[in-house]
């Protein structure tokens, strides 16, 4: 039985999943960070450039999706999180529109900013976009300082209030002083860091870069798992924003541990994760022949971050809490769009397998032969 | 007024020009993205059949401009869609319900498939069959056009809002019929004059570019053959736009009665309204005729709208409710709202009846109750008359040139018409101007309102105050403007540095 209730879940997940995605393609901002790194001359650096060049764009369309399917599933998220985490949402946006353009125009005869500016923007994308949404994310867990008040609309005026406020002037900024926003932060571009050192790893044949690739896989590999077992940890202990059924949010002890335990499922999504993305990260540093380590390591990112966002939006919780009002926490039924909508959204939401296939087709088209320096000089597009 | 309230003000000042400022650079270099696709599409279909290399090498230097100017307009792109959220956040709960799903939509169907073809048509030149990459293409191009579709659904449903109700237990619009949303035939018509003004920038451009070869004496065989291309696809999308508009313009008068006032300066209105090329020089009956097509047809003039009019047709009188009236109505019904939200509150049945039945008869003009004085509602009269005869001059003098340069190009005889290929050169900055111009008159026209007699700007914006909009707004103003002075830089240097022979 298709309930309203039920589009409202089927539509967290949907949210869940690209989020999943969308960290896993960070690999692109991850492999950025890494340009002069790894990178030793210009040759080596251009490798780099050309790897991730060829993927950023469906980063990019992620991150565009991830907000309309917000928007269309979950409006008041939209308008209080957008509105009310000003500077957050506007660093993130500033950074990567940057990156957009900077694989384009870096090489080009005409560029008077120089190749390196363009460089750099890659790499403050590389950490900025990471961490920015790490610590976004990490919020829909300890909170943020907002009131929802419907009826501010019922007021006439030169200017009409908002109806969601946000209550301080750092509109989004003040995150940045809860220590866990920036544990999570940094456990993402870590993550991201490991995910584009496996990504090069596959895609870039080369002597020289292949075994700095590997290292470097392993001296990110030991932050992101310091940080994110460290905020896993804070999450099974904290106390979480629970919904009854009239809709009253109040703060329950183990919440989130509860909520894995009560659902099995997701408690199984996220262990065969963080299998996978250990896998995938142990069998390249194990075995010298292995360069696949991007595939497991990518899939179990995807699964982890789908059940993270799960436990935070499912089973009687307020997925967007608020610190200040708690009863201004949104959940997934005060904040979804109508039925109507959701059914109709769900019917659109079909033709994400069909995406997920020509991407894939595509993908593997484009993938066929690994990067080499010889390619390189061949190819026909070169940033 | 308070001091709070001066800031919001202007606050929703910075809002609306940081707005503004994001969709006039999208709108750059967007038309060239579509124009563009459609020119290589064609060009590497000739390829496709041909097997002639000539082809696939002027193909490929379209695509290497095409790829220079696809990026920034990604960029500024994304700014857009946020923009909704963190600028017009009461916008986004009041309509999100309806507005939300066309952009979700335009990521899932349109950008996915134009971000994976794209990448098959820069890098796999060489590594996939001609077909696949042909197909790519067309693909990245289609994708782009549907991208087109749904977000001009989108601006459209602002423009004149169907398919919805207020549902003033949720505080929203909630959307009804999905199909009247998406097909209703204010987005057909508006995507087809956005996407054919989009070919025709792209074909425009690639005939400009031509010509300054053919100026230059360089790169003649490519140039010509660009041109021939080129200029058809020119002549027809004009004649697509021309048509287009004219059914914008019925449109408008039907719509947004307002705004066509505007962009005529018209303050009253009547039969057979004379139509004004320039200040002081008018041309009598020719208003009505394209707002109505009838040369005896009623056209209402901003006061007439203001204070209500009436007026015969097929023999029946029509009276339309001024605004003013609408304003008072539109108090009533904000009144019932809060009745209706404090009734609910206090869990009071009978004044929630009440107050619902009251808001019913006057929900029509809710978003009137919102509008502090009658003259608010006129948008701001010079700026959308003058935008108007740019776009419209420009167009006219665009179609002239094409068919020029199309039927010159016919006879053989371009390369000796210089007058011709410096005018072919030159309507680069015309098609631009046109497209911005056109941009103004759909955007400025409809103000007060960010949703057409539903929401006015000032009941739609974020509780964000005026210096962090500023500051963002210098922030986007000076990142765009350098990289548009990049961009710019770098396709003068491809174009000039190109040889083909």
């Amino acid at each position: 039985m298709i309930t309203y209730t039920f589009l409202q879940q089927y539509w967290w997940f949907i949210v869940s999943l690209l989020a999943g995605i969308l960290v896993f393609l960070m690999f692109v901002q991850g492999a950025n960070s890494l340009i002069f790194r790894l990178g030793q001359n210009e040759a080596e650096r251009e490798l780099v450039v050309n790897a991730t060049g060829r993927k950023w764009e469906f980063t990019f369309t992620t991150l565009v999706t991830f907000g309309g399917a917000f928007f269309a599933a979950f409006p008041l998220f939209y308008s209080t999180s957008f509105g009310g985490a000003y500077w957050v949402w506007m660093a993130i946006l500033v950074t990567f529109v940057l990156q957009a353009v900077s694989y384009e125009y870096q090489s080009k005869d005409g560029n008077f900013l120089g190749k390196n500016f363009f460089r750099r923007t890659l790499v403050l994308n590389g950490f900025a976009g990471p961490f920015l949404v790490g610590a976004a994310v990490a919020t829909f867990f300890t909170g943020s300082d907002f009131c929802v008040e419907k009826n501010a609309i019922s007021e006439a005026g030169l200017i009409v209030p908002a109806i969601s406020t946000w209550g301080t002037a750092w509109h989004g900024l003040e995150a940045l002083a809860n220590p866990w926003n920036i544990v999570l932060g940094m456990a993402v571009v870590f993550l991201s860091r490991t995910l584009g050192g496996l990504y090069l790893l596959n895609q870039i044949n080369d002597d020289q870069l292949r075994p700095r690739c590997r290292r470097q896989v392993i001296s990110d590999a030991i932050p992101f798992l310091i940080f994110f077992l460290a905020f896993v940890g804070y999450l099974l202990c904290k106390d979480g924003f629970a919904v009854d059924e009239y809709g009253t949010v109040s703060l329950v002890g183990h919440k989130y541990l509860t909520n894995l335990l009560e659902m099995p499922v997701t408690l199984g999504i996220f262990l065969v994760g963080v299998v996978l993305v250990l896998l995938g990260i142990i069998r390249p540093i194990l075995n010298e022949k292995f360069t696949r380590g991007i595939w497991p390591a990518g899939i179990g990112t995807i699964l982890t971050v789908l059940s993270l966002f799960l436990v935070a939006g499912l089973n009687q919780t307020a997925y967007y809490p608020s610190v200040t009002n708690l009863q201004s926490s949104l959940t997934l039924s005060n904040s979804c769009s109508s039925e109507f909508t959701l059914t109709v959204m769900a019917w659109v939401s079909l033709f994400i397998p069909f995406v997920l296939a020509y991407i894939a087709h595509a993908w593997h088209a484009i993938d066929k032969k690994e990067i080499t320096k010889e390619e390189l000089k061949d190819a026909h597009h070169k940033y | 007024m308070t001091i709070l309230e001066v800031a919001s003000s202007q606050g929703l000042d910075w809002s609306r020009a940081q707005f503004a400022l994001t969709a006039c650079y999208h709108w750059l270099f967007v038309p060239l993205t579509l124009g563009l696709a459609l020119v290589m599409g064609i060009m590497e279909t000739i390829y496709y059949k041909t097997k002639d290399e000539f082809w696939k090498k002027t193909t490929q230097f379209w695509q290497k401009l095409f790829g220079i100017n696809f990026a920034i307009g990604v960029a500024t792109g994304i700014i857009l869609e946020f923009e909704f959220g963190t600028n017009w956040s009461n916008y986004s709960w009041f309509v999100g319900d309806i507005f939300g799903a066309p952009l979700a939509i335009e990521g899932i169907v349109a950008f996915f498939m134009e971000a994976t073809f794209i990448a098959v048509m820069f890098f796999g030149w060489n590594k996939v069959s001609r077909r696949f990459h042909l197909a790519s293409t067309w693909l990245t191009g289609l994708g782009a056009t549907l991208s087109a579709w749904w977000i001009l659904v989108a601006n459209s449903w602002m423009q004149h809002p169907v398919g919805m109700d207020f549902n003033p237990e949720t505080v929203r619009n909630e959307m009804m019929d999905f199909f009247a949303v998406a097909f209703s035939p204010a987005a057909v018509n508006k995507f087809c004059h956005t996407v054919t003004s989009g070919w025709m920038t792209g074909a425009v451009f690639v005939v400009g570019v031509s010509c300054w070869y053919l100026l230059r004496g360089r790169n003649k065989k490519m140039a010509l053959a660009s041109i021939k291309v080129g200029a058809t696809v020119g002549v027809v999308s004009a004649l697509l736009v021309l048509f287009t508009g004219d059914r914008s313009g019925i449109e408008m008068a039907e719509n947004q009665p307002m705004k066509l006032a505007a962009a005529e300066g018209l303050e009253k209105g009547g039969k057979g309204a004379a139509f004004s090329i320039v200040p002081g020089v008018e041309v009598p009956g020719v208003l009505s005729i394209l707002a109505t097509h009838d040369i005896n047809g009623y056209v209402p003039g901003t006061q007439d709208i203001i204070d209500g009019y009436s007026y015969e047709k097929d023999g029946k009188t029509i009276t339309v409710k001024g605004a003013k009236e609408r304003m008072e109505s539109g108090k009533i019904a904000l009144q019932a709202f809060k009745d209706f939200r404090e009734s609910a509150e206090k869990d009071d049945q009978k004044a929630k009846n009440e107050a619902r039945a009251t808001f019913e008869k006057h929900k029509a003009d809710f978003g009137y109750g919102y509008i502090e004085k009658a003259d608010d509602l006129i948008p701001p009269t010079g700026l959308v008359y003058w935008s108007f005869r740019v776009m419209v001059g420009c167009g006219s003098l665009l179609l002239l040139i094409l068919i020029g340069l199309w039927w010159q190009q016919r006879r053989g005889k371009l390369e000796q018409s210089k007058l011709l290929l410096h005018a072919g050169l030159w309507s680069i900055p015309l098609v631009y101007a046109a497209g911005q111009a056109g941009w103004i008159v759909a955007e400025v026209g409809r103000q007060p309102w960010a949703i057409q007699d539903l929401l006015p700007v000032n009941a739609a914006i974020s509780g964000i105050s005026a210096g962090a909009v500023q500051t963002t707004f210098f922030i986007f103003l000076a990142i765009f403007t350098v990289l548009l002075a990049c961009e710019v830089r770098i396709l003068c240097r491809a174009i000039k540095g190109h040889n083909a022979e």
